[in-house]
């Protein structure tokens, strides 16, 4: 409960700095607009305003703060018009339209997912694999940690045309993206976690005279989950930036990586604040339901967390 | 065709000396823990070399290492240009700033329970959210050159690197500040002295998952616009003139700038936690 509270002050603190920090952000263009609308304006030439500094123009033109937080394109929109624009296309546009971010968000998502699936599968294979195989270990996984250092992101690009060029589009190629961008977290963590059980539990089983397998079904695997849960909340984050960037090269057709695009064509910051907070929501979601599965599956096991 | 079953052979034979090698009595020498994967790492190149001359594959969908190589020897003034630009400018100033910014907030906030205890699950969320896509409000904000990129880069490794140091400022245990107590010591001796050393761990770990974050926001920002110089300008334009070579000289830099960073950080974690139990073992 306390916790609650001070989340709760912390995201109104938050929100308040935001509110603030549209005044000096927004000033010059509802200035420009006023004096175009006739009112004195304080220095009155737009060259003299630009030289003077937000702060400056907020002191001498105290009349027009109130209208910063309702600027039709603002450099910085308010967090109600965000709240409204986000309100405006998920719930009242139809999910069939263009321009609904529902129907943006689970072009993204489908991607996302898929990529994810792909990269988890690839992932946990390649753990079992190293694990079990000692010449992989050593020749596999210092590759596999190096490469969590590289920004391999910067593939996204190429992957998307190549893959166009040889007439793979649409879907795959971003799932592609996602599906590198969650593997190397999921190898890391697996591998991490098959390797978990101690010795005393893995000499239990061999006084057992348990196999490899049965090692693996009854031991190594239960006792990974923990890891695995950890890296895939990790890999599932990244795999939704993949999905996102995947879409940026594509010149844009559908997608919160397409509305984040034509938003920065076109100045149109409301609909690119939008479209990021339904993505961080994505996101949200996503993790949350991967925490839902975890706990749900730890307590069938009888883990106490 | 000939090309194709010589890369087979030589796969083959890469496996099997690594399997000897790593199933053989020196397998835990420290030579032997460098040299299999370095050469899983060379039959790699060479499979992938002869495959693509074998196959015949066209250059505008996988260029040979060899191609590659010749590209980024014959271009090092570009690439030396867009590394300054992109990784020294934008991401090394965006993560100089990031980490002092995050630093100073997360000794500011530790001084309050309430609301150390509120930013924590609010870092945490936010950590895990797609901040890359703040890339193109920044770009609007600051200009295409690379203080737009620093600022991404700000924004991305912010909330990780305040989540660790605060989770590790508040590591030392009752007896440890009990002691600082009994010794009359004020709030910042007991800080440099206790709380900071302690902390040391986290914070490192935060600069680390902060270095990969850091490449990735400064190439990805720049795919929202940019002066004409950059390793993201430089792919995103090498790849609509399908010159993938320079793509992949664009990658390897990336790569080696990403591992670099990495490893100085790691040196840095070595010299300063020497005393971690992390450190010590691998002594």
């Amino acid at each position: 409960m306390k916790t609650f509270l001070s989340v709760l002050t912390v995201v109104a603190g938050i929100i308040g700095i935001w509110y603030l920090a549209c005044v000096p952000m927004n000033i010059k263009g509802v200035l420009d607009a006023a004096e175009r609308a006739g009112a004195v304006v304080e220095p009155a030439t737009p060259k003299a305003r630009r030289d003077l500094g937000a702060m400056g123009l907020v002191v001498n033109n105290s009349f027009a703060i109130a209208d910063v937080w309702s600027v039709d394109r603002p450099r910085l929109p308010a967090p109600h018009q965000v709240a409204i624009e986000l309100w405006e296309t998920t719930v009242e546009k139809k999910i069939t339209s263009k321009r609904s971010l529902i129907y943006h968000g689970q072009v993204t998502l489908s991607a996302t997912l898929l990529g994810f699936a792909i990269g988890t599968g690839l992932g946990i294979l390649l753990a079992v694999g190293i694990v079990h195989s000692k010449v992989m270990d050593m020749s596999v996984m210092p590759w596999a940690i190096v490469s969590q250092t590289i920004p391999i992101i910067a593939l996204a690009p190429m992957i998307i045309v190549v893959l166009y060029s040889i007439g793979v589009q649409g879907l795959l190629p971003k799932a592609i993206i996602a599906a590198y961008l969650s593997f190397f977290p999921v190898v890391v963590g697996m591998v991490k976690g098959l390797r978990s059980p101690d010795h005393m539990q893995v000499d239990l089983l061999k006084t057992y005279s348990a196999n490899t397998a049965q090692g693996f079904w009854k031991l190594r695997l239960p006792s990974s989950m923990p890891y695995l849960f950890a890296s895939l909340k990790i890999g599932i984050a990244a795999s939704l930036v993949g999905a996102i960037v995947g879409e940026l090269p594509t010149g844009a057709v559908a997608g919160f990586g397409a509305r984040l695009l034509a938003g920065s064509y076109y100045g149109q910051t409301v609909q690119i604040w939008s479209a990021l907070f339904a993505a961080a929501i994505l996101a949200a979601l996503l993790v949350a339901l991967l925490g839902l599965v975890e706990r749900f599956l730890l307590r069938r096991m009888g883990v106490t967390t | 065709m000939g090309l194709v079953i010589f890369a087979a052979v030589i796969w083959v034979g890469g496996w099997w000396v690594n399997h000897k090698l790593a199933n053989g009595p020196r397998a835990e020498t420290a030579f032997v823990r460098l040299l299999v994967p370095a050469i899983f790492g060379v039959t790699l190149l060479a499979v992938w070399e002869l495959l693509v001359r074998g196959l015949e594959v066209p250059l505008v969908i996988l260029p040979a290492p060899s191609q590659i190589a010749v590209r980024f020897a014959s271009s090092l003034p570009v690439l030396w240009a867009d590394f300054t630009q992109t990784i020294l400018k934008g991401a090394l100033g965006g993560y100089v700033m990031g980490c002092l910014a995050a630093v100073c907030t997360a000794v500011l906030v530790d001084r309050s329970d309430f609301l150390r205890r509120g930013l924590l699950p609010v870092g945490n969320f936010v950590a895990a959210l797609p901040i890359v896509g703040t890339a193109p409000i920044l770009v609007m904000w600051y200009g295409f050159d690379w203080q737009s990129k620093a600022a991404v880069v700000v924004v991305m490794i912010f909330f990780p690197m305040l989540v660790n140091t605060v989770a590790g400022l508040r590591e030392t245990n009752d007896m440890q500040r009990d002691l600082m107590q009994t010794y009359a010591a004020s709030y910042w001796q007991s800080f440099v002295k206790l709380r900071l050393p302690v902390a040391l761990p986290f914070i490192f770990n935060g600069l680390k998952i902060s270095t990969t974050l850091a490449l990735i926001g400064a190439i990805v920002a720049e795919f929202f616009g940019s002066p004409t110089v950059g390793m993201g300008f430089r792919i995103s334009t090498s790849v609509g003139q399908l010159a993938l070579d320079m793509v992949w000289a664009e990658i390897v830099v990336a790569a080696l700038a990403g591992s670099a960073f990495y490893g100085l950080v790691s040196m840095f974690e070595r010299i300063f936690t020497f005393w971690h139990p992390s450190q010590r073992s691998r002594a």
